[in-house]
């Protein structure tokens, strides 16, 4: 294939990873060529917060000589990776876009990274986030916010919108996310591309900076459900060092990419997520998408999850409680920032000095909500309340799947809003993971697909497919089937149909 | 500002008020590796050499429960009587300090292991020994802190230090912490029962080998609580004092807040609940926070760890392997030995029970391993103010010792100059006895040459012996010991006179 | 559920350890209110008898056995320490009695 030198970068890791095998192309040319478009429009999109120039090709050229050597290699060896500056990577920066962690290098990897060394990725930087996840805009980051490559004046969806960004613009086909309330799945569907939340306890948390604990998880972001899926594959499975590690074989999500065959299997639609509050152009594609799974022979129905109307709140108060434990070791004893150490000041006070100055301003807002909702004489009314609804939730989910195989709603409310609109009005930020946030508090399995974009602003729109816990390759089955038929209709990937920077 | 006595006699106090008890006590387990990651616990490693990203509490590590920690604290649950939990979790208690590294304690809060226990235990009193029940509230795990040492300042102690250095190794090492009931009803004994209590647990714990409690490295940390009433009235509002860490401080600290207490109310103050530090120096405490200060430790659920749900097949495995507990074998030793309640109640208190039971083990006669460990040996300890346990000479070094006695080598007078020589360093029993010179002179020809210099010497007392004098012997066989420096076995000394003299006795 | 005042943010502050400007605290005040408002309605659900979720997947019992293992170089321990000294993190004063 000679052409493919110059396209290597609109290409998916499927493709890449086939044409190293076969010779046409070396990790090394893959890895500089998405080096080099980084070079080139990073500085508008502002994906990356460290960029790994020179690790990254070494290890695309070892690569390169295992393969000359005649080793058999996986099957996304030498694929160029963005990974979520929220993973531990030895040696390596990782601030979590926090100043408070500005400088510290950990000095171990986390088993994300392990494995994805172990699979012979090549990862290219850390991307951009809100600081410590927390956000759905990346605008909350310390270090300046991520544009989408649509319109580099709107936001790339957030937490993880460093890693949607490189996606979209092609800085890179694959990127790890981290998922909370949806900060794989909305930045996904603001960006045009794929994002998967994995079963709670499907990927290792050891060495993933934790927000919310019992909500967080890792997953892949790429362009396509099958770039996805071989991600997937690459990352999951137990971790002993990881006692919320499910110990169960990974669920097949290659097989189900490649079947795409979803005739009889059953679609709930979530009632309660749709109509009032979301963007018209986001129904109508949303809808539009639900004929087409009607057309692939899915059997689609309604189901009601009466208590996702809770959701939002139980989770705005387990987050900033586990959140406001979590973020307690930065206090500039051990590692990272510390200020005002002028060897009078008292240990207090300087912890004190140390975190003001090192955390920005919405994740002082969450540590003040969940030190009050955990303190003594609230914990019951709040904490306690908020662990019963996601009981109910959960219950819900169980209910609706009782009547189908997988469940979709719209992945959020709107399309990419404008940098700055919604930046200190935290009640209207919080509302944009309306529709993914219960998909954490119960631990399904959800990802976000592009359906098209809205006709009113041209702006991507992503459909949610929720699959129950340790069912991840039914995503992968319906997401690639649905993917599949509107790249006939479109003749393309939506990514397609970005503008050039 | 009304000056009152700070403290009352403790006769008075005890005859004024009730004191009503409680004990928190935390105890290092003994296992090899900390209790949520594989770092190594030995003690006195170099600073930071047994840490890593988990007990470090770097961003993204995560806690693996110790299997072992929850075994010797389900095994010390069933050793104190207490039922199992069916299913409990760890919780996160919040606070901020220095020598905590992720600002957290991962602990157990209101899902205790195990719940609802008593121990047994036993003081003497002038009306013999007195035996009291201690209820369990409950027992459960938790992690050690890191170790702060204080730098400039003139004390070297925090208060006044110029800044602080964090060692983490101690970070993450298994804690059991065993909580007591309010132990109500011990009136003037109160200070007895906390210490026979602790010394109870520590016996239990060692013969568990769930620790081998080193109280000398602080591996055993008490927090006494302490209220007093007036009898019949509702019970009093308590104090709870932190950093006590040996048996006698157990005792002094019950007894010192006693008298502190009494003085307070009988002079018509208020007892304000706080945290107060006992200081081995001073045997006296010192206010800490009081309860308007105290934190909000924010309690949760540890999610990053799962529930304990101990089977019942598992718990009964773990019933399986406890050993002889100590209170089963006391029964049967003071059985087996034929002593009275008193006596063994003395070896009990005294700390010599496993002492004297090994001492016997070797092969040496009950009463005279009972009489070495009570006697010269408690006198050392007592001397010394060290446990029993802690005076440097072994049980084989007694039997070694007293087989020497009984083969003539040895008199009772030398035997106690070789345990001194022992305990000052100077090598086991045959190298004191060489390096001392300290044998018994049983060579007849040197003790006849020293007795027929002591008939010259003393030429008026040999006559009156030949005479039939034979109380005057003494003066003889005085003169022969002095001259062998107390080497010689008196009656062998007597006997060889009178068959010199040819009188008989 | 009672408005929150300046006076708990401002204790909120000193649990969390944050040394909050006035400007802060009159901020946060405000926001914490709205938002603590709008969480509150968690109490409206009727939860008496639900269990409460504290993990998403029911799993128990993970152990790990009891072998210890070589943890981190001490000169990586150091690394990242913002003060070192006499191979222990050097920090300021503490205040504490303890």
């Amino acid at each position: 294939m000679t052409t493919m030198e110059g396209d290597l970068t609109r290409q998916s890791a499927t493709v890449l990873a086939d044409a190293m095998a076969q010779g046409e192309v070396s990790a090394e040319e893959v890895t500089r060529a998405h080096l080099d478009r980084i070079s080139e429009v990073d500085g508008d999109v502002h994906a990356f917060l460290h960029v790994l120039s020179d690790e990254a090709v070494e290890v695309a050229r070892g690569v390169d000589r295992r393969r000359a050597a005649g080793e058999r290699l996986g099957p996304l060896a030498g694929v160029p990776l963005a990974l979520k500056d929220v993973l531990t990577m030895s040696g390596v920066p990782t601030t979590c876009g926090s100043r408070v962690l500005e400088g510290w290098r950990p000095p171990y990897d986390s088993t994300v990274v392990e494995r994805l060394r172990a699979a012979d990725v090549v990862i290219l930087g850390k991307t951009n986030m809100d600081e410590f996840a927390m956000g759905s805009s990346t605008e909350h980051s310390a270090y300046g916010p991520t544009r989408n490559p649509w319109d580099l004046e709107r936001i790339p969806g957030g937490s993880g919108g460093g890693s949607s960004a490189a996606i979209a613009a092609f800085e890179a086909p694959l990127a790890i996310g981290t998922d909370t309330g949806g900060s794989i799945r909305q930045p996904a569907a603001v960006t045009g591309t794929v994002g998967v939340k994995p079963t709670y306890g499907g990927v290792s948390r050891y060495g993933l900076v934790a927000l919310a604990s019992s909500l967080d998880q890792a997953g892949p972001c790429a362009r396509t459900v099958m770039d996805a899926a071989l991600l997937h594959a690459a990352i999951a499975g137990h971790d002993p060092r990881d006692s919320t590690s499910i110990d169960a074989p990974v669920p097949d999500v290659v097989a189900a990419a490649r079947k795409a065959d979803i005739r009889g299997v059953r679609i709930g639609l979530i009632k309660e997520l749709g109509g009032e509050g979301y963007q018209a152009g986001v129904s109508q594609r949303f809808d539009e998408a639900v004929e087409v799974l009607t057309d692939l022979g899915a059997e689609v129905v309604e189901v009601s999850c009466p208590n996702f109307e809770y959701a939002l709140a139980a989770y705005y108060l387990i987050l900033p409680s586990e959140a406001s434990s979590n973020l307690a070791r930065f206090d500039g004893m051990r590692y990272g920032l510390r200020v005002g150490d002028d060897g009078d000041r008292s240990v207090e006070q300087v912890m004190a000095l140390t975190r003001e100055a090192g955390f920005g301003a919405e994740v002082k807002r969450r540590i003040m909500i969940g030190t009050y909702a955990l303190s003594s004489g609230y914990y019951d009314a709040y904490y306690g309340q908020a662990q019963k609804v996601r009981t109910l939730i959960t219950r819900d989910f169980a209910a609706a799947f009782e009547q189908a195989d997988v469940l979709i709603s719209p992945t959020a409310p709107t399309t990419a809003f404008k940098i700055g609109e919604k930046v200190d009005d935290p009640l209207a930020m919080y509302l944009n993971d309306v529709a993914t946030i219960p998909v954490n508090l119960a631990g399904n399995a959800a990802m976000s697909l592009p359906v098209g974009l809205a006709p009113e602003d041209g702006l991507p729109v992503g459909m949610q497919v929720i699959a129950p816990a340790m069912a991840d390759d039914r995503l992968y089955l319906v997401g690639a089937a649905l993917e599949r038929a509107l790249v006939d209709r479109w003749g393309h990937l939506l990514i397609e149909e970005a503008p050039d920077l | 500002m009304t000056t009152t006595a700070e403290t009352m006699p403790y006769a008075e106090a005890i005859a004024a008020f009730e004191p009503v008890l409680g004990l928190e006590t935390h105890v290092e387990l003994g296992t090899a590796s900390k209790m949520f990651c594989s770092c190594p616990t030995a003690f006195g490693a170099d600073p930071n050499t047994q840490v890593c990203p988990v007990c470090l509490g770097l961003p993204g590590s995560m806690p693996v429960v110790n299997r072992m920690g929850v075994e010797s604290t389900i095994r010390m649950g069933l050793a104190l009587n207490c039922s199992i939990a069916e299913w409990c979790r760890f919780a996160r208690k919040n606070y901020f300090y220095p020598d905590m590294p992720k600002d957290y304690q991962i602990s157990q809060y209101d899902e205790p292991l195990c719940f609802d226990g008593w121990l047994d235990v036993t003081v003497e009193t002038d009306d013999g020994p007195r035996a009291f029940r201690v209820e369990i509230e409950r027992v459960h795990m938790e992690e050690d802190t890191g170790k702060l040492t204080h730098a400039g300042g003139a004390t070297g102690r925090i208060h006044g230090a110029d800044y602080s250095l964090v060692d983490y190794n101690r970070a993450g090492i298994p804690l059991i912490e065993i909580v007591t009931k309010p132990i109500v009803g011990t009136g003037e004994l109160a200070p007895l029962v906390a210490r026979a209590y602790v010394t109870e647990l520590r016996d239990l714990m060692r013969s568990l080998g769930v620790s081998d409690v080193r109280m000398e490295e602080g591996s055993l940390r008490c927090d006494v609580n302490v209220s007093l009433n007036r009898a019949g009235d509702d019970w009093g509002t308590r104090s709870e004092t932190k950093n006590v860490n040996s048996l006698r401080s157990v005792e002094r600290a019950v007894r010192s807040e006693i008298e502190r207490q009494a003085a307070v109310l009988s002079s018509g103050g208020r007892v304000i609940q706080e945290t107060r530090h006992f200081h081995e120096d001073t045997g006296r405490s010192t206010p800490g926070r009081s309860k308007e200060q105290a934190e909000d430790y924010r309690y949760f659920p540890e999610p990053d760890l799962v529930p304990v749900a101990p089977s019942r097949e598992w718990v009964e495995e773990l019933r399986g392997t406890l050993p002889e507990l100590p209170s089963a074998k006391r029964a049967r030793l003071r059985a087996e030995w034929g002593i009275s309640d008193h006596d063994f109640q003395t070896l009990v208190n005294g700390g010599a029970l496993e002492l004297v039971e090994a001492t016997i083990a070797e092969g040496v006669d009950p009463a005279a391993a009972r009489k070495w460990w009570t006697g010269e040996l408690a006198r050392i300890a007592n001397d010394r103010e060290i446990e029993l346990a802690d005076v440097p000479v072994s049980p084989g070094q007694i039997k070694h010792i007293q087989r020497l006695i009984e083969d003539g080598s040895l008199t009772d007078k030398l035997a106690r100059q070789v345990i001194e020589g022992i305990i000052a360093g100077e090598g086991d029993v045959d190298d004191v006895v060489a390096g001392r010179g300290l044998a018994v002179v049983s060579d007849d020809s040197a003790l006849l040459a020293a007795i027929d210099q002591a008939l010259v010497d003393q030429p008026d007392v040999a006559e009156k012996i030949r005479g039939g004098k034979v109380q005057a012997a003494g003066a003889i066989v005085g003169a022969v010991m002095k001259a062998t420096r107390g080497q010689a076995d008196a009656a062998k000394v007597r006997a060889l006179l009178f068959e010199r003299l040819g009188v008989s006795e | 559920m009672t408005a929150i005042t300046r006076a708990e943010v401002e204790h909120l502050a000193r649990l969390a350890r944050l040394q909050l400007t006035d400007d802060e605290l009159d901020h946060y005040a405000g926001q914490l209110d709205v938002i603590l408002q709008s969480v509150a309605r968690v109490s409206e659900v009727a939860a008496e008898d639900i269990p409460p979720t504290s993990h998403p997947i029911p799993v128990q019992n993970v152990f790990r056995d009891d072998v210890a293992r070589p943890g981190l170089d001490r000169s990586a321990v150091a690394a990242g320490a913002p003060a070192w000294e006499d191979d222990r993190f050097r920090v300021p004063r503490i205040l504490d009695e303890e």
